[in-house]
């Protein structure tokens, strides 16, 4: 073990133990990485697979299906710019254009200075703001040419750390709860739970158990 | 003005907070539930409500916690990967009332009994899961959620799920597949049905977060209270969330069946009308899986029955307006582009057919289109969806293979006209 | 809903036509019963069902009407309705075809799969006439190799997760997988990670289009070069069924077939490409006379008449006894009857065997009561005491791992180092050797200091006399000695008379051998020198006078110049014999040491005469597998320059001494066989080709081993290669086997009983005292320890494991080592070696593990015949 930094896996096995099979752990353990490393790394990726205790190939073949999470190295921002219907008939085409040339890199690329990297996204669910942008899963619209400029330069200028976080989705998520209950207690928990509404319903129905 | 339940508190100053929350009757209804109900008596209000469930397929909430199938491991799975396009309600009521979803969340696990229970919300809905995961915290502290919650004897712990990017994972056996860390394949069904075969192989009940966000009402206000709200089999209200080419775009929470399409589109505190001199060429209801209408279904009540009989679903509740400058042929192929962008790709209709749909549909747009590419398309959308039928068979796994015909057929069916534009003109007549 | 049902089925209504099913059966597989073909792609009847590909969509009634359901995902229920001719779903059927071939590249001239594939055969007889298609196809970089042995070529896969479901499902070898997602989802493996499952061959063999091919049948052959027979791999001792192929006399592909009682339709890579070793320039083609240091060729004449002679002096310098022979897992029962014949008939001595220190005794093998695989992976639990399945026998893996996955039955293991068959188990106990004696005595007794174990057995309802379980007995560590197995293995069958075992040993045909005598102290059928039958008695010229020796007890008696005349067949004990030092040391001191073999061994490379002898599929004859069940082999190529089965190289050897073995056709041998021994009654070649030769004949024969017996039918898209061979193209609801019930009245159970030889007393060896100093020595087998198989196929010899010598974490802390430095291994008889040390907390800590096979060092050998248990120093070096 050697990718995640200490006080991350501390994360990782709190996160492993929230369920009753490991393997559930997978996503929010890539999403922990990518906060870490801006992208999921073939070394993260084998760590997390010692982890949940199955093959890498399979947690690359989970990671690989979702499109949040990036096995190549991606921008300090990642801007998703959206084309969905609602904003299409916004203009959202028009504004991935714009911001392909103010960045100078087409949908999917990462700029030379790494500075940021553009897609172009699927619906975001901010369609009464078309067309609208999302920067690290930050909201923004609706988004004229001119707006999107001045959201570029204040993300390079940094005017926007408190509002948009790092690159990690869960960087600002922190479970802060006791303990889980047991499984097994609560399961003892829900025999008796059953063994109430038995005697409910038997005392609603006095005659059903007397029956033959 | 008509009565508002899951957006009562959106508005108020820090609604997210469990502080706010508890100030206007927050957590009463998980109390009243835990300590002076029994789990039947919450599941016999929820189905007196009549509440349909707000994620899309639109059944009955009662009837499906009915089903569920009765064994000592059950788990409850929120559904919050709204991914659907134009769908932006559930995004809403995540971030302005975590703790409503949280009590309703609470509430169900207690009246199914359920072993575990799990928020799955959309992974890009970060400042989202930034609000849930702290009302679930504040929610701990406050003794609403793990051991023995209000000293009732009831256990149950709530763990929020990220999602990573994959609109599949609505689909409530795909969601299952994702939460189990795999990749987001639909299951089979039968025989996979999550109330009998779910999570881990359990007894599984999956319901979307505006239904959860509607269970503390019922259960302060009574399922007969709900009930008489809405018309039909559509009770109590729902947030309808509009778009595209209105003026006033946004979620609105309705009594359901009080407004007509024409008057949450035109009526000034609603959808504000059309940009000047413009008029409806489209209305595609309950996301874009749902087959599209035109202007002469524009009164038509907001109803699960009534859009129904019109051909078309009212689905998640979103409506998205096409007005007669925005071109039918684009909208359908950017429709069509998406499906083939989320395709699953575990069977082979929707994995092969969507891309091969959408590259027909794009050389029309794009100009290059022939007549006979008109009938190669509906062809191919017909071995997805054989029979091209309202509501559709299929040949796929999922129903997302038969949401990729939706537009495109509407589209050719209502403007096949424009669609010969696009070919002998070679290319687009509208500017955008 | 019918009532002329025959019992226990059900009736459906399919295209109109009532067909019964069994309950829960498939409708894709009730409707083939039924003469009903539906097409399919990701449907594998040994595999899970997916239901993704969609060809098998037929029309189902439901409560809303007809409508499309997957006829593979579907069980039957009575009443059903189903179309399958419909308009509608050949629509549909025409459309799935057309969406695959979308993206399908045309390459069909240069691909492998072109004339066996079922995407191109099913579109013939079911797809659309061309393509509306106009696009740019999807493209990825043409073959990758996933693996030494397997490529990819991503652009053909039509994505029906058949080879991702084998690797994860039945393999456990989940290291391909899907990636991506939607018209961009590939099949791959992890960077760096390569698909090194010892089963990777399966997924080329079920790959429905030709996304997958084997680096050693690449571009060899078309499917109409090929001609093929029935034949059962003879690399480890499975038996698994086989379809041998060959174009122009060479072998160019084995492909597993579907056998319910062995191997399912699985091989494992070795045993899959190993017919490459067959096809070696390196084989011995003509007899060789040693001349000074090298060899010259001779004639047969010539070399039978210096074996002769040299057979007349031995003789003359005392007894019989002077001859000994060793026999190798090469031969066929046949073979074995030849030998055992020509020695112990004809020559007059018993020193014969075939245990190169790495089996068990014959007299135990032929006493223990055994049970078959299929009542194993159905018995109510397993206890297994014996070597790595997964690296000896790979295949009887794959069907104890699907067992247990699914709940059949449950498995518990023991041994002193980790095994492949911990992770299946319900519980596993590390033993000492010291303390299986009282393990066996107490197993199920309370009080065990193995609780956990004794625990799970009661919990599965095994009894209190061992009813219901199955002993998994073979050799757990090779570092100690087998009188250990023995002795636990008697012990246990005494405290629990009704447990059964299954002799898990990798040697090929050590059961077939011992049950035709190969073995000192027995005559074939299971039986004692002492009982010679009236049949033996009239076919045989003499019987020894007394009791020989093993292959060790050989060794040692050469070494005293005791032996003068040594036939080593089919076997290398310089270089297998558990001590090496002893056999090389001993075989030097024979006088004259007769090598009969396929390749220039470590042994036959040093003999006086080495015999050249045909190799598997060169001849025809049987097998039999460790559980005792008989196949048919069959002969597809003619051998290489002289060479000679070995039933016939035995024959001409009586013959020069002027007896006749008294067959001329192996078939004839087995004839013989039938009659001499009790166990092999009713057996003849025409009752076992005309009967089950894909699940063999268990012997002794019950009344319907013999049956022509229902089987699964040959899926021609299940098994793409095979069907094609027979048919040249897709041969629609044409069943390629017969598929009726009927037992073989004649014979007779009461007239074949045999009598068991009975058991030993347990003999528990001395208790070894561990040197100071020294570590234990895990000595153990990998399915890639060099061996001649190996090294002569070219494809596998890459995969060969190097020699390492692996140590914990502590261990090496102690010794100061890290993985990759060099360590020397001192062994009880003061020999040494030195490894590179590979630091493994797999490994127990004070043990070091060293591979059998993977080092041949003069003057080293790690294991020594007269230690109980063998103990090694290390240092570093």
């Amino acid at each position: 073990m050697s990718f995640f930094t200490p006080e991350n896996l501390e994360k990782a096995k709190v996160l492993v133990g929230l369920y009753p099979d490991r393997r559930s752990a997978l996503i929010p353990l890539c999403h922990l990485a990518q906060g870490q490393r801006g992208h999921l790394s073939h070394e993260a990726i084998e760590e997390i697979a010692e982890l949940l205790e199955i093959q890498p190939a399979e947690v690359m073949g989970t990671a690989s299906f979702y499109d949040m999470l990036h096995t190549e190295d991606v921008g300090k921002y990642l801007v998703g710019v959206c084309t969905n219907v609602a904003c299409l008939l916004g203009g959202g085409q028009e504004l991935l254009d714009h911001a392909s040339d103010v960045l100078g890199v087409s949908p999917g690329g990462t700029t030379e200075d790494g500075m940021f990297t553009l897609e172009e996204v699927e619906c975001v669910a901010h369609c009464d703001k078309a067309p609208c942008a999302q920067v690290n899963y930050r909201y923004f619209g609706p988004l004229g040419n001119g707006d999107f400029d001045t959201l570029v330069d204040d993300l390079k200028n940094d005017r926007l750390s408190e509002s948009v976080p790092p690159h990690g989705v869960l960087s600002r998520v922190f479970r802060d709860a006791p303990p889980m209950v047991p499984l097994e207690i609560i399961h003892q928990e829900r025999r008796k739970m059953d063994e109430a509404k038995k005697a409910r319903l038997a005392a609603q129905n006095p005659d059903a158990g007397g029956k033959q | 003005m008509s009565t508002k339940i899951v957006t009562a508190r959106v508005g108020v100053k820090d609604s997210h907070t469990i502080a706010a929350y508890i100030e206007h009757g927050g957590y009463k209804a998980l109390r009243k539930a835990l300590l002076e109900m029994t789990p039947e008596e919450v599941q016999a209000e929820v189905t007196a409500s009549g509440m349909l469930g707000r994620g899309g397929a639109g059944f009955e909430t009662g009837r499906k916690w009915s089903m569920l199938k009765q064994d000592l491991v059950k788990y409850l799975v929120v559904n919050g990967d709204e991914s659907e396009p134009s769908t932006f309600k559930d995004h809403l009521l995540v971030e302005n009332d975590p703790h409503q979803l949280v009590e309703g969340t609470l509430i169900t696990a207690y009246a199914i009994g359920a072993s575990r229970a799990f928020i799955y919300l959309r992974g890009e809905f970060a400042f989202g899961l930034e609000r849930v995961q702290a009302a679930i915290n504040e929610a701990y502290a406050y003794g609403a959620v793990g051991g023995n919650i209000f000293g009732s004897g009831f256990s149950v712990d709530l763990v929020l799920q990220p999602g990573a990017g994959a609109y599949i994972c609505g689909e409530e056996t795909a969601l299952i597949e994702s939460l189990e860390g795999k990749r987001g394949y639909p299951r089979i069904k039968p025989p996979y049905f999550p109330a009998v075969i779910g999570l881990y192989g359990a007894p599984t009940i999956v319901n979307n977060v505006e239904t959860m966000s509607n269970v503390p009402w019922i259960v302060t206000n009574g399922g007969k209270a709900f009930a008489a709200l809405g018309k039909g089999r559509s009770t109590g209200t729902r947030l309808f969330a509009l778009s595209g080419d209105v003026m006033r775009p946004g979620n609105y929470e309705l009594e359901m069946t009080s407004k007509t399409f024409r008057e949450l589109i035109y009526d000034s505190d609603l959808g504000g009308g059309l940009k000047e001199g413009r008029s409806v060429k489209a209305v595609i209801p309950g996301g874009v899986s749902a087959p599209w209408i035109g202007p002469d279904n524009l009164d038509l009540p907001l109803g699960q029955d009534e859009v129904a009989q019109a051909g078309s679903m009212l689905g998640s509740g979103s409506i998205i307006v096409l007005d007669d400058h925005s071109c039918a042929v684009r909208a359908a192929w950017r429709i069509t582009k998406f499906f083939n962008r989320e395709s699953c790709g575990q069977c082979t209709p929707c994995r092969e057919g969507s891309g091969w749909i959408e590259k027909i549909m794009h050389r029309i747009e794009m100009g290059s289109g022939t007549e006979s590419d008109l009938d190669l398309v509906l062809d191919a959308c017909d071995n997805i969806a054989p029979g091209l039928t309202w509501p559709p068979q299929q040949t796929t796994i999922c129903v997302l293979g038969p949401s990729i015909p939706s537009s495109v057929v509407s589209a050719i069916k209502m403007f096949r006209d424009e669609f010969m534009i696009h070919i002998k003109e070679e290319g687009c007549p509208f500017v955008h | 809903m019918s009532t002329d049902a025959p019992q226990n089925l059900i009736t459906i209504s399919v295209d109109g036509k009532e067909i019964h099913a069994k309950s829960g059966e498939l409708l894709i597989e009730a409707a083939e019963k039924a003469g009903i073909f539906i097409p399919r792609f990701c449907f594998h009847n040994r595999l899970p069902q997916v239901g993704v590909c969609r060809m098998c969509l037929v029309e189902v009634k439901g409560p809303r009407g007809f409508a499309l359901q997957p006829s593979c995902y579907l069980p039957v229920a009575d009443g059903m309705e189903v179309i399958t001719d419909s308009e509608k779903v050949k629509k549909a059927q025409d459309g799935v075809l057309e969406f695959l071939l979308i993206n399908h590249p045309l390459d069909c001239p240069t691909c492998d799969k072109g004339g066996e594939c079922p995407l191109q055969d099913q579109t013939l007889t079911f797809g659309p006439g061309e393509s509306r298609f106009i696009e740019e196809k999807r493209h990825w970089e043409k073959p990758i190799a996933i693996s030494k042995l397997v490529f990819l070529d991503r652009e053909r896969c039509i994505q029906c997760d058949r080879c991702t479901r084998f690797a994860d499902v039945v393999a456990g070898d989940a290291l391909i997988e899907f990636f991506g997602r939607g018209d961009h989802t590939e099949v791959n493996v992890f960077p760096e990670r390569p698909f090194t499952s010892y089963f990777s061959g399966n997924t080329v063999q079920i790959c429905p289009v030709g996304a997958l091919t084997a680096s050693p049948y690449r571009f060899k052959a078309r499917p109409w070069d090929l001609s093929q027979v029935e034949s059962s791999c003879t690399t480890c001792s499975m038996g698994c069924r086989i379809m041998v192929q060959s174009s122009q006399n060479q072998l160019t592909r084995y492909l597993g077939l579907d056998s319910d009682s062995v191997n399912h339709g699985w091989l494992c890579d070795k045993g899959r490409f190993g017919f490459e070793a067959v096809n070696s320039p390196e084989r011995v083609t003509a007899p060789l006379a040693r001349k000074d240091d090298d060899y010259v060729e001779t004639t047969w004449a010539g070399a039978l008449s210096q074996v002769v002679e040299k057979i007349g002096e031995a003789k003359a310098a005392g007894d019989s006894h002077r001859i000994g022979f060793i026999l190798g897992s090469r031969l066929t029962n046949e073979d074995m009857y030849a030998w055992v014949k020509l020695a112990k008939g004809v020559i007059g001595t018993d020193n014969v065997d075939l245990n190169m220190g790495d089996g068990l005794k014959g007299s135990i093998v032929a006493g223990l009561p055994r049970a078959t695989i299929n009542e194993a992976v159905s018995s109510k639990a397993i206890l297994a005491f014996t070597g790595d399945i997964k690296e000896e026998i790979p295949v009887l893996f794959l069907r104890l791992r699907e067992a247990v996955k699914a709940g059949r039955t449950k498995l518990v293991t023991i041994g002193t180092r980790a095994n492949s068959l911990d992770g299946l188990s319900e519980a596993t106990a590390r033993i000492g050797i010291d303390e299986l004696k009282s393990f066996a005595r107490g197993l199920l007794k309370d009080g065990s200091e193995f609780g956990e174990i004794g625990a799970v057995l009661s919990s599965q309802g095994v009894g209190s006399d061992g009813d219901g379980l199955v002993v998994l007995l073979g050799r757990e560590n090779l570092s100690v000695d087998q009188s250990v197995a023995e002795a636990f293995a008697l012990e246990l069958a005494r405290a629990l008379p009704k447990a059964r075992f299954l002799i898990t040993l990798r040697s090929t045909n050590f059961s077939g051998g011992t049950d035709l005598g190969a073995a000192p102290g027995l005559l074939p059928g299971r039986s004692l020198l002492g009982d010679v039958s009236e049949a033996l008695a009239e076919r045989w010229v003499t019987t020894p006078s007394h009791a020989g020796l093993s292959v060790e007890g050989m060794l040692k008696s050469a070494l005293r110049g005791e032996l003068d005349l040594i036939f080593v067949v089919g076997a290398d004990p310089r270089a297998d014999f558990i001590d090496s030092e002893l056999a090389n040391a001993a075989l030097d001191e024979v006088d004259f040491v007769v090598s009969v073999d396929t390749y220039m061994s470590e042994t036959s490379s040093r003999a006086d005469l080495v015999l050249p002898a045909a190799a598997f599929a060169e001849k025809s004859g049987t097998t039999t597998n460790f559980e005792g069940r008989i196949f048919t082999l069959n002969q597809k190529v003619t051998p290489p320059g002289v060479c000679r089965p070995d039933w016939i190289i035995a024959s001409e050897i009586a013959l020069e001494m002027g007896e006749d073995l008294g067959f001329g056709s192996s078939s004839e041998v087995l004839d013989e066989i039938a009659a001499v021994s009790q166990l092999h009654w009713g057996l003849s070649w025409s009752r076992l080709t005309a009967a089950a030769t894909v699940e063999g004949a268990l012997v002794p024969l019950s009344p319907t081993a013999l049956s022509i017996r229902r089987r699964a039918m040959l899926d021609q898209v299940s098994t793409p290669g095979i069907a094609s061979v027979w048919n040249q193209g897709l041969a629609q609801s044409k069943t390629a086997y017969l598929d009726v019930d009927s037992a073989d009245g004649s014979i007779d159970p009461a007239s074949r009983a045999v009598q068991g030889i009975g058991l030993p007393e347990p003999l528990w060896p001395m208790e070894a005292i561990q040197p100071a100093g020294s570590l234990s020595l895990d000595y153990i087998r990998k399915l890639y320890s060099r061996g001649e198989h190996l090294t002569r196929s070219p494809h596998l010899s890459e995969l060969i494991v190097k020699p390492k010598c692996r140590i914990s974490y502590d261990t090496a802390k102690q010794l100061g080592v890290k993985t990759g430095e060099s360590v020397r291994i001192i062994d009880t008889g003061g020999g040494e070696a030195s490894f590179e040390a590979e630091v493994d907390d797999a490994v127990k800590e004070g043990a070091v593990e060293l591979i059998h096979g993977s080092f041949l060092v003069s003057g080293f050998s790690p294991v020594r015949a007269d230690k109980a248990v063998n103990y090694v120093k290390v240092e570093r070096a």
